[in-house]
């Protein structure tokens, strides 16, 4: 400020300061209120209504562009030494498609939660395909955010398992086709319960109090009690026999038995021996023996476990469809999918991948984790799909678990 | 002092004018950036909080209205969860506050006589921002797991029952938010102390008063302003922090904080108008709470 020099009179002095200061505060006031109309205008214009119109699907330049985006989740894919995926290498040899593998989904609900306003207005969510959890899946149909497959241009998919061909949120896979599955079974240290678990009533053992984990994944975790209640949660089941798993499971956390619900992060608990025993996803298991010393043995429940399926899609504001449903028919060569499930050690859908294992590793197609014979299916069930309004309801259930009160 | 802002308005007219144009030109980029960037979510925030789920409409599905019954209902729900965050922050500065003072003290006021330690220890204070914050907290989690060095001294000390456990407790929580944000607090704190006339302390030891007098009569008030700015730079990251309380971290099913809820609500249940609501308590709640605490400690000039 040049304007003039100040009174001396430091009391003058500080009112000129602070009539200065309110002077700039009524400026800014002005601008604030010209500033919230505009803001007013922009958040207007923004989507988070209802949505309920299903979003176009974008046009194909597949033809013309030949990349391929792939959002997948992180260790799910056959990766060497120098951060390479030898399988997709030899996708871009033989098609001329160069991919973009992203390891872009940690959670399904995160990644929803990223894409869901660019899907609803149809625009391109920087991903040609993606694979998501049965479940999820079913949102994204039942919302349009997926794009029609053309069968045409994945022959392969004669090779999916005739199980997996007409799951109730998809009959006849128009929109999503499985790539790999697992189960959802339970876990234990060897070394501190050298006797290991039979079913998930062991996990209730009050040796084993503020030792056990659970999967933040509700029908996962809910799954297997409900299982163990003898119910079929691929068949009829309702509100009672939801409550009552849920009720179980409540009074094994208020009372202390259940140390922790987590998503993919419990394989730290089972690492640091936080928990001893927990709820946990078949594949995971391997990798961790694998990495941190032979000391967890995975088992399906007696009662069952639970089945899943991630799937791919197309997102509806992908323009590079026909590029995906190549790269789809690529993996679903049993030599291929053999070669991945070598190397992720979850279930491949693709029929004849187990004769193809054979050749690299013998005792690799005799895993009942990675290549599930007719007796191991048997003991694993898919979670039946739920309504949105049951959806809602239970989700809220059992969110109070998580939340405590 | 309205008089004296109409007569330096009315000395110089043209001056004025020409400099209020000028200033409000250079003010423009910031307004923009506050319409697109602060206003816009935050009326967004509002509106989304009104919703009401769309008529026969899938999970997630929400119409524009004015339901305000969604306050309501979120506080009705979660109130446990409201009170915790608001008990963990308060808790968490108050620690920070004592573990921050006498370390800002000796950097500021002792260590001035060698400038060289003076540098080192500021270096420290900052030195774990070096390192993301969510690693710092995991690796705290790794440290204070049942089976670690740390935990199994306690226990063979009996200073912890041997069934008990520190992750997952409330504890651990404010532990967490203590430690994260301790920085915040020494740094604040750090700025003033520097900036203290140790001639007051010698003349009020002059005047026969002891060193706590000393300590409380003239330290702490010529500090206030640094105690202000560090509490309130803790307090309200920490009420709004999710991190240290999540599952994943260090917190339990029973520690969640508001933050968590929201979470839950916007990412697992699609409740959209319970997740925008929740973060306008929560606002609302801190800026309550800010002026209450700055207008009682008499520092509304300091801020």
């Amino acid at each position: 400020m040049t304007a003039r020099p100040l009174p001396q009179d430091p009391m003058i002095r500080s009112l000129i300061a602070h009539a200065r200061q309110a002077q700039l505060n009524r400026r800014t006031l002005l601008a604030g209120a010209g500033a919230g109309v505009s803001a007013l205008a922009l958040a207007a214009c923004s989507t988070g209504g209802g949505g309920q119109t299903k979003p176009t699907p974008a046009d194909d330049k597949s033809s013309s562009d030949k990349t391929l985006n792939w959002a997948n989740w992180a260790a799910y894919i056959d990766e060497d030494e120098d951060g390479n995926y030898p399988t997709l290498v030899a996708f871009t040899e033989e098609t001329g498609i160069d991919v973009t593998y992203d390891v872009a989904v940690d959670d399904n609900n995160t990644y929803y939660g990223k894409v869901k306003d660019q899907l609803a207005l149809g625009q391109d969510i920087g991903a040609d395909t993606v694979c998501l959890t049965d479940w999820m899946v079913d949102r994204w149909i039942r919302f349009g955010y997926t794009q029609e497959l053309n069968h045409d241009n994945i022959p392969n998919l004669a090779n999916l398992t005739p199980a997996l061909q007409d799951p109730d949120f998809d009959p006849g896979r128009k929109f999503s086709v499985p790539w790999q599955g697992g189960f959802a079974g339970i876990a234990w240290n060897k070394d501190a319960i050298p006797g290991g678990l039979a079913s998930v009533e062991d996990l209730w053992n009050s040796e084993l109090k503020g030792r056990v984990g659970v999967l933040s994944e509700m029908r996962d975790t809910i799954g297997l009690i409900m299982l163990q209640n003898g119910v079929d949660i691929s068949g009829e089941w309702g509100d009672a026999e939801f409550e009552e798993a849920n009720e179980l499971l409540r009074e094994q956390v208020e009372s202390g038995q259940v140390r922790n619900i987590k998503g993919q992060s419990y394989l730290e608990d089972l690492k640091n021996e936080d928990t001893l025993a927990a709820i946990v996803w078949s594949g995971d298991i391997t990798v961790i023996n694998a990495e941190a010393g032979d000391h967890w043995e995975f088992a399906i429940p007696t009662a069952g476990g639970t089945l899943w399926n991630d799937n791919f899609l197309v997102p509806v504001g992908s323009p590079r469809k026909t590029n995906a449903e190549t790269l789809i028919n690529y993996y679903y060569e049993p030599e291929v999918a053999a070669e991945v499930a070598a190397w992720v050690n979850y279930i491949t859908p693709v029929v004849g991948a187990k004769e193809a294992a054979v050749a690299i590793d013998p005792e690799l197609a005799e895993n009942q984790l990675i290549f599930p014979n007719e007796e191991t299916l048997s003991q694993a069930h898919i979670f039946r799909s739920l309504t949105p309004a049951e959806e809602q309801k239970y989700q809220a259930a059992f969110q109070t678990i998580l939340l405590g009160s | 002092m309205a008089f004296a802002a109409f007569a330096t308005a009315e000395a110089q007219p043209q001056v004025q004018k020409r400099k209020s144009r000028i200033a409000l030109f250079l003010l423009l980029p910031g307004i923009l950036y506050l319409v697109l960037f602060f206003l816009t979510p935050l009326i967004s925030l509002v509106l989304t909080s009104l919703q009401t789920p769309a008529e026969f409409g899938d999970i997630g599905q929400y119409d524009y209205a004015f339901n305000w019954q969604n306050y309501v209902t979120v506080v009705q729900q979660y109130l446990p969860h409201i009170l915790r965050s608001f008990g963990y922050a308060l808790a968490a500065t108050v620690l920070a506050l004592l573990f921050s003072y006498p370390l800002a003290y000796f950097i500021g006021v002792k260590a001035r006589r060698w400038p060289l330690l003076q540098s080192l220890m500021l270096v420290l204070v900052i030195a774990p921002f070096f390192i993301s914050f969510l690693l710092r907290t995991l690796a705290w989690k790794q440290l204070l797991s049942d089976e670690s060095f740390i935990i199994t001294s306690l226990k063979a000390l009996s200073l912890m029952a041997p069934d008990a456990h520190f992750t997952g407790t409330p504890a651990a929580v404010i532990f967490g938010l203590t430690y994260n944000f301790i920085p915040f607090m020494t740094l604040p704190l750090y700025t003033t102390l520097e900036r203290l006339d140790t001639r007051y302390l010698e003349a009020g030891s002059d005047l026969y008063a002891n060193a706590f007098t000393v300590f409380r009569k003239i330290t702490i008030p010529l500090s206030m302003p640094g105690i202000v700015a560090g509490t309130l730079l803790t307090f309200i990251p920490a009420a709004g922090d999710y991190v240290n309380a999540s599952r994943d971290f260090l917190g339990g099913p029973d520690t969640q904080m508001m933050g968590n809820v929201i979470e839950a609500n916007f990412l697992v249940l699609l409740n959209y108008p319970a997740a925008a609501a929740l973060s306008i308590i929560l606002m609302a709640a801190i800026l309550v709470l800010v002026s209450i605490y700055v207008k009682r400690s008499g520092t509304e000039d300091l801020l």
